[in-house]
């Protein structure tokens, strides 16, 4: 026997399963680019100065059920106690046909954002879904596709209000005393950089004059009050204040929507449509305005148009309000949102339909109305006038009463003086209502249910006539059709087929890290211990997270070389914005409120810049050489300019050019000899770890995506969670958080998420990945995406010459394929490419950034040779399509590449073209025997983007 | 090669402007500029009766793909924005120098037209 116990064991097993290519493969792959080593590559590849000395200490490789087990004792150590806290957060029932056909299903969460809308009608027709319910309950007629949470959505809807308020030289911004703290945190971070005062008080109509440009009041207040807002917002609007209303969702299903009532912004969460609390995130928030600022709007929204044929056919609309567009001029930085999250809510609402949801809000306000008559005839005071489904209860003894709290095992709000806070929600039983009388009457309460029943049926209704909806919600075909698990099934099978995911085919966008999200690393967001916890409830009970946060902590620390972990931000944009407050309050600690100068290169990412400007810096863009590096002496020139304004620089590494740079160190050496912090954007850390760090390279803060690098989903465009690492001399800077307190973990600086910990129910997907890979799988995760992209370039540089490349000719994970020549010889473009890649089965690279006429391809290491080698195949095939147009084979006016992508229909149409059908839709040799059919023709954006739709159409467009 | 006409005055930034006399000047963007831009769908006009400093933004086009800003050329009062433009945002892409014109301005000084660029200085700005 020559097998060493150890070795049958397997512990790198996951390495393995992770990773596309085997030893054999990857030998093949070197051979091609005339090397035998990976390590021999990467000397070729990284400046031998970034190059770390030791290996990252991660710990030893786990496999799956090891690591899966480990981590199960984790979670244990938090403890359930059931949740009457609210704020914003609520128990809710995911019906589980959504949960395993959506949420645990591949073929969702491993989409990427529609950029593409002809492989993602599906997921499109989901979020117009979930637009249409953020209209009806808020009465608004232009909805988005979600924003991060209702924290980052407030501060959004006060930047709009300020972007579109008549009152221009306004500069205050007044906000109703009863919203939830951590909203009032996260909206006085922004109003600093945005350069706006806050005035908290009560809602009255004198509250405001001229000086204001907006206003925040909120139909269901964080006192569990509800609002009629209609003569206050008529009050403000004489004064031309842009009014924007938070509201509840499950309370507008029975209250007058904020629309009507005049509001010109309505926002909120649709967390209790259906997504567990999760100790925080991830949620969708909802965002809605009035047609005439729609413009003004952050954040995607999807709009109806057609497809060449003429078809409807859905798409992402006004995209120049977006910062990969207008950068610095952006509505917003956001650009991951909480697509998932925003589709399980639309989906909550198409299952339940209006008569369901009704049922469901009744029974919720039913069970309070039964409570707070129990507590009343108790003797207690509820400081309450109107109520939804939250009670603020004045009481004389709150040490006992938390105490007995504790002792049934319930959570309730705390940090009211001498009142505590009882919020319900659809899980709440009769049992409980018991069980809250016994914390706050005594176990001998002697009420009964069913006779207070009785009693509250007899007595005029608690929601008063002036806050009672009258006008119906989701009267759209979509609400009505699927009752049945069956149906239900089968709509989400039928959306799902239409889209492209990773569970079909490589989706080599480049930038974007479309790596394996393993079905290990997703089983334990599902786990109730973690998906249950309010992310308020006291922290002892959350040891489990903690524990989780401290070693994921830990690892990223190790990885990055840096100090100090925020774990707060819940998307990459709100990292990069995070940082850059980081940067700035350090500076302001320092007496150098001066430094408001952010030099970006200007193959930055959109968000760079947007993130800079909402941090109220000025950005500066510095110039790229012909390699595409960044410009030294450019820099150097710029900087020296800033001098004393300097703040920071923001920089990708290796490049978003797809380069490692040789002169990154004399980057920031640059700018830290002009007193200036570097931002070092992590959108690339994919190709460092393990072998380089932002630390190591001399770096001052970065965020991490861990939606990229360490294998969470991408959900279809979100969750993210984008955390800072910092150096220590910033550790005490980063965003700290109102509510939640844990000693060392948060500061005591203003909040940028709802959450303290951002959207934590999905760090479990990281641990999993760092803890099954360990230090060496890690390592050799970014050295196969370095061979992968290096095997693409090398093998497609004939036809498409690779832009940039480093010195010996090799490009870091990402390569940059040039369609410009092409296009100048047969006026075949980039976009034609990217389409008739869909005929082959596949999803595009990315197209035109960061060059325009370019296509950028990242396969990332979980790729196969096999699925390389098809991919190669399909583009040389493409580039010969593309020769025929070139030689007059094919008119330019009418050719394949033209009129992709080509779909079902056109195999019964009668057939025109000077190429043949089998041509149009099996091109290249598929084996596989299974066809990906996209479910519309190229989009019509400009008509799309003439016509704003974006809602349901009365009768669906995919029946 | 893009249309230039010889009647008018050009800017760096892609803007041309029409002498209406009475110190009036008609303002919009280029064949050129609208090329690059692709179709229109939206243009943002400035405000009526609402003054301008020079070179300050004043108006956007948008088409999918980009959003231009439009620069007033010269300091002074816009008096008259072709609203047609608000439905029919496209005028810019057939018409630009006609029907697809963006806004009058009333300049606050009297102004040397001489000082903008000619067609000729415009040809060769936007050849390189």
């Amino acid at each position: 026997m020559t097998t060493s116990l150890s070795r049958l064991e397997n512990r790198d097993e996951f390495i393995h399963r992770h990773i596309g290519p085997s030893e054999q493969q990857i030998s093949e792959m070197l051979a091609v680019l005339g090397l035998t080593t990976l390590e021999q590559l990467i000397a070729k590849i990284v400046p031998a100065d970034l190059l770390l000395e030791n290996d990252i200490q991660v710990g030893e490789a786990t496999q799956q059920h090891l690591a899966l087990a480990e981590l199960k004792k984790i979670a244990e150590g938090n403890q359930y106690y059931k949740s009457f806290i609210g704020m914003g957060y609520y128990d809710t029932l995911m019906p589980d046909v959504i949960r395993r056909n959506l949420l645990e299903n591949p073929g969702w969460y491993t989409a990427y954002t529609p950029y593409q809308p002809e492989v993602s009608q599906g997921r499109l027709e989901a979020l117009l879904n979930f637009q249409q319910v953020t209209m009806d309950l808020t009465g608004l007629p232009v909805a988005s596709a979600s924003l991060l949470d209702e924290a980052t959505a407030a501060a959004e809807a006060m930047a709009m209000a300020w972007r579109v308020s008549p009152n221009k030289n306004a500069r205050r911004f007044f906000i109703s005393r009863d919203i939830h703290p951590q909203v009032l945190d996260v909206i006085k971070t922004r109003a600093e950089t945005l350069g706006c005062d806050i005035v908290v008080g009560d809602i009255d109509p004198d509250a405001v004059d001229m000086t204001f440009f907006g206003a925040l009041l909120p139909v269901t207040g964080s006192s569990g009050e509800l609002y009629a807002l209609d003569a206050v917002i008529d009050a403000f609007k004489k004064h031309r204040i842009v009014t924007c209303v938070c509201a509840d969702p499950m309370a507008l299903v029975l209250l007058k929507s904020p629309g009507e009532m005049g509001a010109d912004i309505v926002f909120g969460s649709a967390q209790r449509f259906g997504v567990p609390m999760g100790y925080g995130g991830p949620h969708a928030a909802f965002f809605a305005c009035r047609e005439e600022h729609k413009r003004a709007m952050p954040g995607r929204i999807i709009g109806l148009s057609r497809d060449a044929a003429g078809r409807p056919a859905l798409r992402m609309a006004m995209q120049t309000r977006e910062q990969h567009i207008r950068r610095e001029k952006a509505n917003s930085n956001i650009c991951t949102s909480q697509v998932l999250l925003a589709v399980i809510a639309g989906m909550y609402a198409v299952y339940h339909g209006p008569k369901g949801l009704m049922r469901i809000a009744s029974r919720i306000h039913r069970l309070t109305d039964i409570l707070a008559m129990g507590l009343r005839q108790a003797g207690f005071s509820i400081l309450n006038r109107h109520w939804f489904d939250t009670l603020t209860i004045k009481v004389a003894n709150k040490a006992d009463i938390l105490r007995r709290a504790q002792d049934y095992r319930i959570n309730v709000r705390s940090d009211i003086p001498d009142c505590v806070g009882i919020s319900l929600d659809e899980t709440t039983t009769r049992e409980d209502i018991l069980t809250i009388w016994s914390v706050l009457v005594g176990q001998k309460h002697g009420f009964d249910v069913e006779a207070l029943d009785d009693q509250v049926m007899q007595a005029p209704a608690t929601l008063d006539e002036t806050l009672r909806r009258v006008e119906p919600i989701l009267v759209h075909p979509v609400f009505h059709r699927y009752r049945s698990e069956t149906e239900m099934m089968r709509y989400l099978r039928r959306l799902e087929q239409k889209d492209l995911a990773l569970n079909q085919a490589m989706i080599p966008l480049g930038s974007c890290t479309m790596k394996l999200n393993a079905a290990a690393e997703m089983i334990p967001i599902t786990w109730p211990e973690f998906s249950r916890l309010h992310p308020f409830c006291p922290i002892e009970q959350a040891q489990g997270y903690q524990q989780l946060l401290e070693q994921l902590s830990r690892w990223l620390l190790a990885i990055s070389g840096y100090d100090a972990i925020c774990m707060q931000p819940n998307s990459g944009a709100q990292g990069e914005y995070a940082g850059l407050l980081t940067i700035r309050r350090y500076q302001h600690s320092l007496q150098q409120q001066q430094r408001h100068i952010c030099l970006i290169p200007a193959s930055a990412h959109g968000t760079n810049p947007a993130s800079a400007h909402m941090a109220g810096m000025t950005v500066v863009v510095v110039d790229c050489d012909e390699h595409g590096n960044i410009d030294i002496a450019d820099l150097e020139d710029k900087a020296a300019q800033a001098a004393e304004s300097l703040s920071c620089i923001m920089v990708t590494y290796p490049s978003t050019h797809g380069v490692y740079e040789d002169g990154i160190r004399r980057v920031c050496q640059i700018v830290h000899q002009y007193g200036g912090q570097v931002y070092l954007d992590g959108a690339n850390l994919n190709a460092q770890v393990g072998i380089s760090s932002p630390g190591y390279i001399g770096a001052d803060v970065s965020h991490f995506n861990l939606h990229k690098t360490f294998s969470i989903p991408h959900g279809g465009g979100g969750p993210g969670m984008g955390p800072i690492g910092v150096k220590a001399h910033l550790a005490d800077f980063v965003p700290g958080h109102c509510v939640v307190h844990a000693q060392g973990r948060i500061t005591h600086q203003g909040a940028v998420s709802a959450a303290p910990f951002g959207s934590a129910s999905i760090l479990p997907i990281s641990w999993m990945y760092i803890r099954m890979m360990g230090t060496q799988g890690l390592k050799k995760a970014t050295q196969v995406a370095i061979l992968n992209a290096n095997y693409i370039a090398r093998k497609l540089n004939d036809i498409f010459p690779v832009l940039y490349h480093g010195a010996e000719g090799y490009v870091a994970h990402e390569c940059i394929l040039d369609i410009r020549p092409l296009k100048a010889r047969c006026g075949i473009s980039e976009m034609d490419v990217a389409k008739r890649l869909i005929d082959y089965g596949f999803h595009a690279p990315t197209m035109s950034f960061p060059v325009a006429g370019t296509l950028m391809v990242e396969p990332t290491e979980s790729e196969s040779k096999e699925e390389l080698d098809r991919f190669i195949s399909a583009m040389r095939a493409i580039y010969a399509e593309a020769q025929c147009v070139a030689g007059g084979d094919w008119p330019e006016n009418d050719n394949p590449l033209l009129n992709a992508p080509h779909i079902q229909e056109e195999l019964t149409e009668k057939w025109t073209h000077p190429y043949s059908r089998e041509q149009a839709v099996f091109p290249g040799k598929n084996k596989t025997g299974v066809k990906y059919w996209p479910a519309v023709k190229r989009l019509d954006d400009v008509y799309g983007d003439r016509h704003l739709f974006c809602g349901c159409l009365p009768v669906e467009p995919s029946l | 090669m893009s249309n230039i006409p010889t009647e008018l005055k050009y800017t760096t930034t892609h803007e041309w402007l029409k002498d209406e006399g009475n110190g009036l000047y008609r303002v919009g963007i280029t064949e050129h500029a609208q090329s690059l831009l692709g179709d229109m769908v939206f243009i943002d006009l400035p405000e009526c009766q609402r003054r301008y400093g020079e070179n300050e933004e004043c108006a956007t086009a948008e088409s999918v793909k980009a959003a231009s800003d439009i620069y007033s050329p010269l300091s002074g009062e816009v008096v008259e924005v072709n609203t047609r433009l608000e439905d029919a945002p496209e005028l810019i892409n057939h018409s630009p120098y006609d029907e697809g014109w963006i806004f009058v301005i009333k300049a606050s000084e009297s102004l040397q037209f001489d000082d903008f660029l000619s067609p000729q200085e415009y040809q060769t700005l936007i050849a390189d």
